[in-house]
C-alpha cells in the first residue's frame, strides 16, 4: 500500500525553490507586517475602548494574546517541520524547523513578561504556578532545550534528527496549554479568542486585536523566511546555485 | 509514500501518541494537585486539608466585606453559589478586589473554620467591555429585576 501525495509537496523539497519563491514574497508580507502592526497597536492601544473593570491595563492584551498564540502556533510548526524532515528526509523542512526554535522562544519570553506585567496590577501577582502559566513556562523551556539539543550536536544531520525528535516529544504540551484553563481551576481566565466561538467582547475590541495578531502572525513569517534563507545558503554553499548566486552579486 | 517513509511516520506517531497517553496519565492521576484552589463547597466538605496552607476560590459575597478602622484588616464571605467561607486578610487588596468580584485567597482555616488569608488574588474573565456597555447593562439587569 502507498498513498500519493501531490507533487507540490516534493517541489517543497528543494532548497532552491524555496530561496526564489520566498524572493518574491518576501517584500509583500514585510509590507503586510509593517501595516498590520501599526493599523492594529496604534488602534488598540489608543482608540479601542478601555474596559470597565481593569481600565487601561487590559490594553496589554494586544500584545500578549497575540505572542502567546504565536508561541503555540511557532512550536507546532517546528514539530511538524520536523516530523516532515524525519519522514521524508527533506532537508528543507529541517531548516524552517531549525528556524523556528529562536523565534519561539523571544515570542514566548514576550509572552510570560506581558502576562507578569499584566497579572501584577489585575491579579495582584506577578506570578502564579497555576496550570496555564506554568505549562507555558513549560513551553518557553522546550523552546530552550531544543535550541541546545542541536547545538551540542557537530553533525548537522543527527542535530536535525535530535532537535526534531524533542520538538515531537514536546508537542503534547500544546493541547496542554490550550485546555490547562478548562481541565483545571486555575487564576488565568479561559482563552480570550477562539476559532469556533464569537469573542466575549464587542468588535471595536477585538477587531484591533485580529488585526494584531495576524500582524504577529506576518512577521514571524518574515523572520522565519529571513532566517530560513539564510540558512539554505549555508548549508547549500557547495551547490552550483548558490557559487553562481555568489558570482551574481 | 514508500514503505520505508511509512514507517518512519509510523514511529513517529507512535513517538506522539505514547507520550501523549503517558502525560496524561500522569496529569489524570494528579488531577487534583493541579488545581491551584478548592472551592468553598469542598472546604465546607473537609476536603481541604486544615492547618496547612491552601488556597480557596470564590465570589466576593456582596455586602459582607468589613474594613477595620484602624488597621488593613479586612473581613469577607466567599461563596461558590452553594456554601460560603469566611475569610480574613490584613494588608493591600488587588485593584480589581470588589463585592461580586471572583477572587482567591491563600493561607490556612484556624480552628475556627475562618480562612486566615496571607494573599489575595483577583480573578478576572475574558468578558472585556467598554465602561458605557458596562453601564447600561447594569442597567438593563435592574430594570429586570
Amino acid at each position: 500500500m502507498s498513498i500519493k501525495l501531490p507533487q507540490w509537496f516534493y517541489r517543497l523539497a528543494s532548497p532552491r525553490w524555496f530561496y526564489e519563491i520566498s524572493g518574491k514574497l518576501l517584500p509583500w508580507f514585510t509590507a503586510a507586517a509593517i501595516i498590520l502592526l501599526l493599523t492594529g497597536s496604534i488602534w488598540g492601544l489608543v482608540f479601542a475602548p478601555a474596559d470597565y473593570q481593569q481600565g487601561n491595563s487590559f490594553r496589554i492584551i494586544y500584545v500578549h494574546v497575540p505572542a502567546s498564540i504565536l508561541a503555540q502556533s511557532c512550536y507546532m510548526l517546528m514539530a511538524i517541520a520536523g516530523a516532515i524532515g524525519l519522514i521524508w528526509k527533506m532537508k528543507l523542512a529541517h531548516v524552517i524547523a531549525q528556524s523556528c526554535a529562536a523565534f519561539g522562544a523571544s515570542i514566548a519570553v514576550m509572552s510570560l513578561a506581558t502576562g507578569a506585567i499584566w497579572g501584577k496590577p489585575t491579579w495582584g501577582a506577578w506570578w502564579v504556578w497555576d496550570a496555564r502559566l506554568t505549562s507555558m513556562l513549560v513551553l518557553l523551556f522546550l523552546y530552550v532545550g531544543v535550541i541546545a539539543l542541536r547545538g551540542a550536536f557537530e553533525n548537522t544531520q543527527s542535530a536535525d534528527k535530535a532537535a526534531a525528535v524533542l520538538s515531537l516529544v514536546g508537542l503534547v504540551n500544546i493541547p496542554i496549554i490550550k485546555y490547562s484553563v478548562e481541565w483545571w481551576n486555575t487564576l488565568h481566565q479561559p482563552a480570550t479568542f477562539t476559532i469556533t466561538e464569537k469573542p466575549a467582547m464587542p468588535p471595536e475590541m477585538w477587531i484591533p486585536l485580529l488585526i494584531m495578531v495576524l500582524g504577529f502572525y506576518c512577521f514571524f513569517s518574515v523572520i522565519l523566511m529571513h532566517r530560513a534563507r539564510l540558512e539554505v545558503l549555508q548549508r547549500e554553499m557547495k551547490t552550483s546555485w548558490v557559487q553562481s548566486l555568489i558570482k551574481s552579486l | 509514500m514508500t514503505p520505508k517513509r511509512q514507517k518512519r511516520l509510523i514511529i513517529i506517531l507512535s513517538i506522539v501518541l505514547g507520550t501523549s497517553l503517558i502525560v496524561g496519565l500522569v496529569m489524570y492521576s494528579l488531577n487534583q494537585n493541579i488545581n491551584l484552589f478548592y472551592s468553598a463547597n469542598q472546604i465546607a466538605n473537609g476536603e481541604a486539608p486544615v492547618g496547612t496552607r491552601i488556597r480557596v476560590g470564590g465570589m466576593v459575597v456582596d455586602g459582607s466585606v468589613k474594613r477595620a478602622t484602624d488597621s488593613l484588616r479586612v473581613s469577607f464571605a466567599l461563596t461558590d453559589y452553594e456554601k460560603t467561607v469566611n475569610v480574613v486578610f490584613t494588608g493591600i487588596l488587588p485593584d480589581l478586589f470588589r463585592e461580586g468580584q471572583g477572587i482567591i485567597a491563600q493561607g490556612k482555616m484556624d480552628a475556627q473554620g475562618v480562612f486566615q488569608a496571607i494573599e489575595v488574588l483577583a480573578k478576572h474573565d475574558e468578558n472585556y467591555m467598554p465602561p458605557e456597555i458596562a453601564e447600561t447593562m447594569k442597567k438593563k439587569q435592574e430594570a429586570i429585576k
